[in-house]
């Protein structure tokens, strides 16, 4: 029988969310396999997470738990060690998870120990080993067929619904192979502390680009934000200056991003920022130059100054909101 | 000390997509460099020189899977200040990322280099995934997503500021090594030696060639090899059903107001 084995990620006590849509991915997969969903938890002292993961069940056999004190802080070299071992162990036919920065450092190097080729990055499962994704700044999408006893798959957390918990699944301790960092070592890790929703979760989005000036011009960006409850985002242009940091960059390089409402600000429209966001349902597009290409994927587009409009934009979205 | 650095040519990313027959049509196409792999270039000369007296402290390779008669985009880098090339003359559009990842995997034995530098991703297939199959096939250590890049000289390591999703990791990476390049390592000051002093800024980008550059590549070395001299059994394990456009958004519509946005985003997209 196939095994579809989904690595996920926990914050200590259960699973990240970022990792729900991969999940969905493998779910659809081992459907179209005529196979089983496992999932794997990877870290140090992860026995709870793991209980909560199984707790959940998102429609697994089983839950496996790696546990082990090599795998703490995140390295890709004791973490793909692990992975391997744990898949060999399983004899999952396929491996994979949302495409993080975590398991894009992970699966490719994973995939090469098993000598299987990889579906990065894809947008949808379309049948046994048959998958779709996104090449050339989102302007050629490839429908293609893996082949090999095992295949690996990276899901874009932007084209699956994160996965549901179900009926609860056995968990068990998995084969943790003998991880090992290959003398690499964490020196420190700067999150970005922010109150507002992960930008690649957030149900609305409102990014600013080169137009906007300088870091400080993106307050009233940051305000109709948090009016918004949403994420703040970025255009190349505006990270690259230093207006606001890389990890808020959405695009072919940056991160894809699929909201209800996303507002792109002085953004031109680049075709590596459309390959970011187009696939969001409502896109309002304010920008000065009526030239813009942004234009051609906006639902609504405002052919205007962002100083001019911002203020008056801020102050009726909060009379919409509490009236 | 001897740094590899990947190299690939793909279609000019300006250029509109052409598809015939559930592909994309190459037929008509302009190869250019990838980005990222000038970014893994300028990444690399940064590292091997000292910018003051223009010493070089390491040789920089560039390596290429393409057809031989296709390599312009090699003497594009030795242009740049490369010192020598490697083709593995194969038609990489049929061949998959594992089958290049086993390639660079011998060069990198072959050549015995101390370092591995690649971009991060290439523009057309976007894949993202050699660097990390080339560290996992040699059994190295890798510093991926590279945002920024400093060598320690005493312990000879590299330590690499790593663009994750929620931030900025810090990870030292010991030689021999694998680094993977973000964008922002080619800002002014992301990349430092020990040998070029540290509060040196660079020009924004990755440098182009010089006209001396541009004589001195077409006297530079590039060594031919065939996937069978290094053993590799080069195919692919992806099969394209079809390569096809995405669908268009339907047209959109064009305010006159901020009121009336707000009202259409209130009773017609029902957003707010």
């Amino acid at each position: 029988m196939s095994k579809v084995l989904v690595v996920v990620e926990t914050d200590g006590t259960t699973i990240k969310n970022a990792s729900l849509p991969g999940v969905t991915a493998g779910a659809e997969l081992a459907k179209h396999t005529g196979g089983e969903l496992h999932l794997l938890v990877v870290g140090s002292g992860v026995g709870d997470a793991a209980n909560a993961v199984g707790a959940a069940g998102f429609g697994a056999a089983g839950v496996h738990v790696a546990d082990h004190a090599e795998l703490a802080p995140f390295t890709t070299e004791a973490w793909t060690d692990t992975v391997v071992a744990a898949a060999k162990a399983l004899g999952a036919t396929a491996l994979g998870g949302t495409a993080t920065s975590t398991l894009r450092d992970v699966i490719p190097r994973a995939a090469a120990l098993l000598d299987a080729p990889l579906a990065a990055e894809i947008t949808g499962v379309t049948g046994n080993n048959t998958f779709s994704r996104e090449m050339s700044a989102g302007r050629a999408l490839a429908d293609f067929t893996l082949s090999g006893s095992v295949v690996c798959f990276t899901a874009r957390a932007s084209d699956f619904a994160p996965a549901a918990a179900g009926a609860a699944a056995p968990v068990s301790a998995a084969d943790v192979g003998t991880p090992n960092k290959r003398g690499a070592e964490v020196v420190g890790i700067e999150t970005t502390q922010s109150a507002r929703p992960a930008l690649t979760e957030a149900s609305v989005v409102v990014a600013g680009g080169r137009g906007m000036g300088s870091g400080e011009n993106f307050a009233p960006l940051e305000t109709l934000t948090d009016l918004l409850g949403g994420a703040l985002g970025a255009s190349r242009a505006a990270t690259d200056a230093g207006m606001v940091p890389a990890d808020l960059q959405v695009g072919q390089t940056g991160k894809v991003v699929a909201p209800e409402l996303y507002f792109a600000v002085a953004i031109s429209g680049a075709i590596q920022h459309l390959a970011g966001m187009k696939g969001s349902k409502t896109i309002v597009a304010i920008n000065k130059d009526p030239e813009a290409p942004i234009f051609q994927v906006a639902d609504y587009g405002l052919v205007a100054k962002w100083e001019d409009t911002l203020p008056q934009l801020i102050e009726l979205v909060k009379a919409k909101k509490s009236g | 000390m001897k740094i590899l650095v990947t190299v690939k040519r793909i279609p000019d990313p300006d250029a509109s997509v052409k598809f015939a027959d559930g592909a994309i049509d190459t037929s008509s196409t302009k190869w250019v460099p990838n980005e990222f792999d000038q970014y893994a270039v300028e990444t690399a000369l940064r590292l091997a020189e000292d910018a003051k007296s223009k010493k070089r402290h390491a040789e920089i390779v560039v390596c290429s899977v393409c057809p031989a008669a296709q390599r312009q985009h090699i003497t594009t880098f030795l242009a740049m200040g490369a010192d020598r090339g490697v083709v593995v003359d194969a038609d990489d559009t049929a061949l998959d990322s594992q089958a290049v990842a086993k390639l660079i995997a011998g060069v990198f034995k072959k050549e015995g280099a101390d370092l591995l530098v690649c971009g991060k991703l290439s523009q057309d297939s976007e894949g993202n995934e050699v660097g990390q199959r080339v560290a996992g096939l040699l059994d190295l250590p890798i510093g991926s997503f590279a945002g920024g890049v400093t060598w320690d000289q005493g312990s000879g390591a590299m330590v690499v500021s790593r663009e994750v999703d929620d931030g900025v990791e810090t990870k030292k990476v010991p030689l021999p090594s694998v680094l993977t390049c973000d964008l922002r390592v080619v800002l002014p000051s992301s990349v430092k030696n020990g040998v070029t002093p540290d509060d040196h800024t660079y020009n924004e980008g990755p440098r182009l060639a010089s006209l001396r550059g541009i004589t001195m590549a077409k006297r530079k070395k590039v060594e031919q090899l065939k996937p069978a001299d290094l053993g590799v059994e080069a195919g692919s394990a992806v099969n394209n059903n079809a390569v096809t456009p995405p669908a268009a958004r339907a047209a959109g519509q064009i305010v006159e107001s901020v009121e009336q946005l707000v009202e259409k985003l209130a009773s017609e997209a029902k957003v707010l």
